[in-house]
């Protein structure tokens, strides 16, 4: 379809290594996966690596002399290990986390609730997924201290004049989302880090919806902290990873208390354990850490860089195809050098619940709500949308079986 | 497409596209907004009682076809009913939502139709929105009459 020919990824030859898009579905048809915004299938080798470590050196890590301890400690951290060098971060300040939204929280509690008070600002945008709003607001309603958000253009991008109107002396934090998982727009993460630090401003960068998806430099960013999540880029689900300023990780008190965080405990108190193990209280998620280990050397053997062109000439296609589809409006940017390859939209007439249904009848699985993003959706003056989101693994077919789905959607509800 | 078809039914289909009972009551005896965290869908729900009796009721608000169907197919068969024939309706419906009551055509009207909702469990809010809104209501205006409100 189109000149694909620059093409470095063979999509096709890659599904056949995702065990649920290599199989028919449930009465028989091909499965078009379009919801890895919210999480990616997993490739056969990941689900490989979880079971061996299972199987042959199951043990706790950082505790057992044994043998089987050792080997499972070095599976783990070697995992931290590829996490680290996938975003160019130091391994010793790569945390892992239970997810992306705890990685942020980490930092409003750890951080927020001892830095923040009466008058200062946290600047959050109106396109953050609720895991880079709600921690800055119960974190604000203990301290004190105000979230303001900046404003999105109607075109679905970030307002950098009002962002640099907001910056102030008062912001103590500028929280941000690298990729929009909403309306698929990148942001300039860069920038914005420079601004806030120019400002003497800490930074937060929701890296979820970037990392998966196309090369991030942790260091060339330079924010203050990075979270993302590991099920998104073909990893389990219970790890995520802060990537953060290894000076602020040594400055911050620990956010959860246990085991393994502690260099020793006393009657009279206790004192912490060196970064990064001072952030992670409690038994890991060891064969997580494993699998997570194991989807960053897939990824790195697609390429990065690969995976970013094969899902611009994805959300090139997808543009087109939902150009065809009669009465339906998209959310976020047009310019595939500026977004990603998620993408929002409504349907007149058909509300995007239904969509999701019918499109599901088809074999097209989409997500539809507010995608944990309800200040955008009032901000758009809508309701919902439904969204389709692409990942290496997307063809061709996929985006023809959503364009032909959602036209015989919009006639089959009388809407056409 | 079988269950396709069994979920949307024509008369669910006829619902939501020419809906009854939408709308807003002027000085109403009660009236309720819940909204569906989810998917973001919202309900007003107004009643009119009269000696106990519900004259008049509307529903408003967005939603599926599922939710809109619903809130029209309630309107309908809850209009003219006494306040404890409109609960025990409306849990007879909660029932038949979850699965736990044979259906009642006498007693659901047109929303028997809603029956196949049942057995897609992430749409079974989606029709309860509006049914459950009646309850709460009801449930307003009693606590209303007794606090002399």
């Amino acid at each position: 379809m189109g000149n694909s020919a620059q093409h470095t990824l063979d999509a096709r030859a890659l599904r056949a290594e995702f065990p649920i898009l290599a199989s028919p579905r449930p009465g028989g048809g091909e499965v078009h996966y379009l919801d890895s915004a919210a999480t990616s299938q997993k490739p056969q080798r990941v689900l490989d690596a979880m079971d061996a470590y299972y199987r042959e050196t199951n043990a706790n890590v950082h505790r057992g002399v044994y043998e089987m301890a050792a080997e499972a400690t070095e599976r783990f951290e070697a995992g931290r290990d590829a996490v680290a060098r996938l975003v160019n971060h130091p391994r010793e300040a790569t945390v892992f986390t239970k997810n992306a939204t705890e990685a942020i929280n980490l930092v409003a509690w750890a951080w927020g609730i001892r830095e923040l008070g009466e008058g200062d600002e946290v600047l959050v945008t109106l396109m953050e997924h609720h895991s880079n709003t709600v921690p800055w607001q119960i974190v604000a309603g203990i301290t004190g201290a105000t979230v303001r958000f900046c404003p999105v253009t109607p075109g679905g991008e970030l307002d950098m004049d009002a962002m640099r109107g907001m910056i102030g002396p008062r912001t103590r934090m500028v929280a941000v989302v690298h990729v929009s998982n909403t309306l698929g727009t990148i942001n300039p993460v860069e920038e914005i880090v420079a601004m806030a630090h120019d400002a003497g401003a800490l930074t937060m960068v929701d890296a979820t919806q970037s990392v998966p998806h196309m090369p991030v430099d942790a260091a060339a960013i330079g924010s203050d902290f990075l979270a993302f999540t590991g099920h998104k880029r073909g990893g389990p689900t219970g790890i995520g990873v802060l990537a953060a300023a290894p000076e602020r990780l040594e400055a911050m008190e620990p956010f959860l208390g246990g085991g393994e965080m502690i260099s020793d405990v006393t009657t009279e108190g206790s004192s912490w354990n060196d970064i990064p193990w001072k952030f992670e209280a409690g038994t890991p998620p060891i064969a997580e850490a494993v699998g997570l280990g194991e989807a960053v050397a897939f990824l790195e053997e697609v390429g990065l860089e690969n995976i970013r062109a094969h899902e611009k000439e994805v959300a090139r296609q997808m543009l087109d195809a939902l150009d065809e589809v009669p009465g339906l409006t998209l959310y976020g940017p047009r310019d595939v050098e500026r977004r990603g390859a998620s993408m929002s939209f409504s349907l007149d007439g058909v509300h995007p619940h239904d969509i999701g249904q019918f499109l599901d009848s088809k074999g097209v699985c989409v997500r539809a709500g507010h995608h944990c993003t309800k200040p955008l959706m009032r901000h758009m003056g809508v309701q919902s949308t439904a969204r389709a989101s692409a990942y290496l693994y997307t063809t061709d077919d996929d985006i023809l079986a959503l364009r032909d789905a959602l036209i015989e959607c919009r006639e089959w509800f009388g809407a056409a | 497409m079988g269950g396709l078809d069994d979920l949307y039914q024509q008369l669910i289909l006829d619902h939501y596209r020419n809906r009854r009972g939408r709308g807003r009551i002027e000085g109403a005896s009660a009236s309720v907004h819940e909204h569906n965290p989810v998917c973001g869908d919202e309900c007003y729900l107004d009643i009119l009682v009269v000696d106990g009796r519900i004259v008049e009721i509307r529903a408003d608000g967005d939603g599926c076809s599922i939710s809109q169907a619903a809130a029209s197919m309630l309107t309908e068969v809850a209009e003219g009913k006494d306040l404890d024939e409109a609960l025990d309706l409306v849990e007879h419906f909660r029932l038949m939502m979850h699965g736990e009551a044979e259906p009642d055509e006498d007693l659901l009207g047109d929303a028997i139709a809603l029956e196949g909702v049942a057995r897609y469990p992430v749409r079974v809010k989606c029709a309860l929105l509006s049914w459950l809104a009646l309850r709460d209501c009801i449930a307003d205006y009693r606590e209303t009459v007794a606090t002399g409100g």
